[in-house]
């Protein structure tokens, strides 16, 4: 009974809200999923709202700090949003630190983030150009 | 009859076992009234388990109950599986070492995020059970 979790895009990033009761087999569908997705939509930025998940074990740690990882090589950021307090806690005292993860404290942070690198990126293109010429 | 009688059984056999059995451990939880951060300790150390029992284990059952012992109130999760058992009890407990290509933290993290953890293992299977007390 594995389903599928919707990807939203808007612009160049995707959103995908994780349901609260996520099995391993969503959860491994949805990396399929996003990594095809930011491929095929040349995406810079990746948004996760886990802010339905009253809890994140070693596999779903796993899951995000992998995801994570497959977004960077393909040039596009993950940022984990809505991180319930509980869950902070009790994953540090679990021993997952998920380094490597991007967090931040809800969606519209997240996109900030997100506008903030493609700015950036936008004028060290255009520093480049200046040089060029 | 024994306190915890009225314990439910959640077999653990698929994958959606293991969302089943969290969602039975919030239910005791919440009968339990822990707080949100026990609450989710205890889901968390569960869920963990249960796929220990499905991954390691081949699948078993697990065992939720609302206990009472010396005036506290409390929920305990008990896990069987019959598998061929944790060779190496010390260094499963330890953590940061992983059979299965995981991080190796399920049983030692589950370890720090409840108050009683029994564990027993040998050739036949191995048996988890979990306490977390209201406070």
């Amino acid at each position: 009974m594995s389903e599928r979790i919707p990807v939203v895009k808007i612009g160049r990033v995707l959103i995908a809200s994780i349901p609260s009761d996520l099995g391993d087999d969503t959860a491994l569908l949805l990396q399929e999923d996003l990594s095809k997705q930011i491929v095929e939509h040349a995406a810079s930025g990746v948004i996760i709202d886990i802010s339905a998940l009253d809890i994140v074990d070693t596999f779903i740690g796993r899951m995000l700090a992998r995801l994570a990882s497959i977004s960077r090589v393909l040039d596009a950021l993950t940022i984990v949003v809505g991180m319930r307090p509980a869950v902070a806690i009790t994953l540090t005292e679990l021993g997952l630190t998920l380094g490597g993860v991007r967090t931040a404290i809800n969606s519209d942070r997240a996109f900030e983030i997100l506008q903030s690198l493609d700015v950036r990126e936008e004028d060290d293109l255009a520093d480049l150009a200046d040089h060029v010429s | 009859m024994s306190a915890d009688s009225d314990g439910e059984r959640v077999d653990i056999s698929t994958d959606a076992d293991v969302v089943r059995v969290r969602q039975a451990v919030r239910a005791f939880a919440l009968r339990a009234a822990l707080s949100i951060v026990d609450q989710t300790k205890i889901i968390t150390a569960a869920s963990e388990l249960a796929r220990n029992a499905l991954v390691h284990g081949g699948g078993g059952f697990a065992r939720i109950a609302l206990i009472e012992e010396n005036g506290r109130v409390g929920v305990r999760a008990a896990f069987e599986d019959s598998g061929p058992g944790i060779v190496d009890l010390e260094r499963a407990l330890v953590g940061g070492i992983s059979t299965a290509g995981g991080l190796g933290l399920g049983l030692s993290g589950s370890r720090r995020l409840v108050d009683l953890f029994a564990l027993d293992s040998d050739s036949r299977g191995t048996r988890v059970t979990v306490t977390k007390w209201k406070r």
